[in-house]
């Protein structure tokens, strides 16, 4: 099950002393770029890069940590986005509560599918995985509480602890990147846990970890919950965002696009599920005047980096400078 | 007539016809899946996508070279399966040394690239496309009414099925692909071609999926998007059938689309979710699928 080609392993021992000084100092320029960055670019657009590289990462947490290609994960951040805009509109509970109303969602799907799913392996886990998406997706087209192909429109952004109001665009960008920021560093902890590290045993060796004495299959279903509860923050986030949730968020071709923001970005590696994320959606950004040509450069992209760049963007800067990134 | 739990027998065999048309498609593409997956170890994720080449290849033979239906069906399913040919001479074999998850990677971005490139010049309206002469019109049963053309599809697929059934599991030819699949090294040992039986597998394997694109064009419409949905759908046909049998792959598809016709009957809401349903419960009885084999 070694998907991912291992390039993070260049330093494994600095793992055990707690984060490296290379990724503090770099979570560090992170953050401060991002505390500026809204007063540069509109931050609507740099709000929905940070929710896709929250999805991303949480993604590459069950890929390239887990060894688990999922191909459905839209479920998870779709429904999320739905249950969140729903809480929030229909409920009128405040921001904080819809987030986490939606991520408890996820994961409780999460939980449900990913049961079903660890029972297959390899290729079959992936279309297992994408037929459960394809599921939520019709639940999500006929149900009478989504709306259909209208989605849950104009949900309002309410008051962040019924205090602060979040209708600003700036005042929103700030509780997105305190969200987005604190899932990603909670996304690495994990990673550099304990868990984590019986996770990459199980991915490098299976058959090993079980006759080590590991329940294999309780770890892959823990970290397959865990990875839909963060893609759940990830799309409840996005859809307090746009105050929108629409069945673009559990179509099948929003599972494609994680994976290839984790594929381009670099599978395994702490960074590269941002780089990709950012690099993906600014392409849309761009190109979306061009209609299905971005379904065809997604589709370039997918083919090239298979062929050719496996190790994604940041796997080759980690190698480069022999640095685990 | 009778009438069964108050439905009307005429809706009764008209969605059962419907759900044995759908499984005729099932039955072709997963058996396509299943020829492919057994020697390449890859899950085709283009083949959606080479379904609908296949109805637009038949859609440009009439209307820019004025070739019809009946050279259509033999001529399309060699074009779209050339294709498939290249696509697996330049790129999938390149990848047969790594992970299988990489095949299904690629085949997807090859399935995102075709579909947008159709979608691009095509639009997604859907270009209409004639039934052939000889089929139009149908036959009053007495119970129901059945049109040509649907029964055509039905056993022009069984025959294609049970052709292919037969060619891999009766011939020689098919005992040569059965051992590659078991060790390709030592068929290799004994002087048989196996990345030539491998190209050919491919090509035959989209071959099939264009075969079954030109029988869908004139039932639905030539649509850039009719593949996407499909290859979702036969992608849980294939776990629950398991892909260890030619059979199996079969039998799975036909009884799946009857199940779902008879679901469009009781409980119109389920139809579009009945198959993931019975995947979900495949997957807790019997992981490895009906007809495959413990892992």
């Amino acid at each position: 099950m070694a998907m991912a080609e291992k390039t993070s392993d260049a330093a494994p021992q600095a793992q055990a002393v707690g984060m490296p000084a290379l990724h503090k100092v770099i979570f560090g320029v992170l953050l401060a770029g991002l505390i500026v960055l809204p007063f540069f670019v509109y931050p609507v657009f740099a709000m929905k890069v940070m929710c896709f590289a929250l999805f991303a990462a949480a993604f590459n947490l069950l890929l390239g940590f887990g060894g688990l290609l999922s191909f459905g994960h839209a479920a998870y951040f779709g429904g999320a986005s739905y249950i969140s805009a729903h809480a929030a509109k229909v409920w009128g509970l405040t921001p904080e509560l819809s987030v986490l109303c939606g991520a408890a969602a996820a994961g409780v799907l999460g939980l449900v599918i990913g049961s079903l799913a660890i029972r297959r392996q390899g290729i079959y886990f992936a279309m297992v995985t994408l037929a459960f998406a394809q599921m939520v997706y019709f639940v999500a087209l006929q149900a009478e509480f989504t709306g259909g192909e209208d989605g849950i429109q104009s949900v309002p952004r309410g008051d962040l602890f019924g205090l602060i109001p979040l209708a600003d665009n700036m005042a929103l960008y700030f509780f997105v990147l305190a969200v987005t920021f604190g899932g990603i560093l909670l996304l690495y902890r994990i990673v550099h846990s304990p868990f984590g590290q019986v996770l990459k045993a199980i991915r490098e060796n299976e058959p090993r970890a079980i006759s080590l004495g590991y329940d294999v299959n309780r770890y892959k279903l823990i970290v397959f919950t865990l990875s839909a509860v963060m893609s759940g923050v990830a799309g409840a986030t996005k859809a307090q965002v746009f105050q929108l949730a629409s069945l673009t968020d559990v179509h099948w071709s929003m599972s494609g696009e994680v994976v290839l923001m984790t594929l381009l970005g670099g599978m395994g590696t702490v960074f590269g599920p941002l780089v990709g994320a950012g690099i993906i959606v600014t392409m849309q950004n761009y190109l979306a005047t061009f209609g299905a040509w971005v379904t065809v450069i997604q589709g370039v992209i997918f083919v090239v980096g298979v062929l050719m760049f496996r190790e994604g963007i940041i796997g080759v800067l980690a190698r480069w400078f022999k640095r685990s990134l | 007539m009778f009438e069964l739990l108050g439905i009307p027998p005429q809706v009764l065999m008209g969605q059962l016809l419907l759900g044995l048309i759908n499984g005729s498609f099932y039955a072709v593409l997963s058996l396509g899946l299943a020829v492919i997956f057994g020697l390449l170890n890859i899950i085709n994720f283009a083949h959606g996508a080479l379904y609908m080449a296949g109805a637009f290849v038949a859609w440009m033979l009439l209307n820019y070279l004025g070739i019809g239906y009946w050279p259509a069906l033999i001529l399309a399913p060699l074009i779209v399966g050339a294709f498939g040919i290249v696509l697996e001479r330049t790129m999938l074999s390149r990848l047969y040394h790594l992970d299988h998850l990489y095949g299904l990677l690629l085949t997807f971005g090859l399935a995102l690239i075709i579909q947008g490139l159709f979608r691009n010049y095509y639009g997604i309206s859907g270009l209409p496309y004639q039934i052939p002469n000889l089929l139009s019109g149908g036959q009053n049963l007495g119970f129901m009414f059945l049109p040509n053309y649907r029964a055509w599809v039905v056993v022009a697929s069984v025959l294609v099925c049970f052709g292919t059934w037969f060619m891999i599991e009766k011939t020689r030819l098919g005992a040569y692909l059965r051992a590659a699949t078991e060790n390709p090294v030592l068929v290799g040992a004994f002087g048989v071609n196996v990345p030539l039986m491998i190209m050919l597998t491919y090509g035959f394997g989209v071959a099939l999926a264009g075969f079954a694109g030109v029988l869908a064009a004139p039932i639905y419409s030539v649509n850039p998007t009719m593949g996407e949905q499909l290859i979702i759908v036969v992608f849980a046909v294939v776990v629950i059938g398991g892909m260890g049998s030619i059979m199996g792959a079969i039998l799975t598809g036909y009884m799946l689309g009857i199940v779902e016709g008879l679901t469009r009957v009781f409980y119109p809401e389920g139809s579009a979710v009945v198959i993931f349903v019975i995947m979900a419960i495949v997957l807790m009885i019997k992981p490895e699928g009906l007809f495959g084999r413990p892992a």
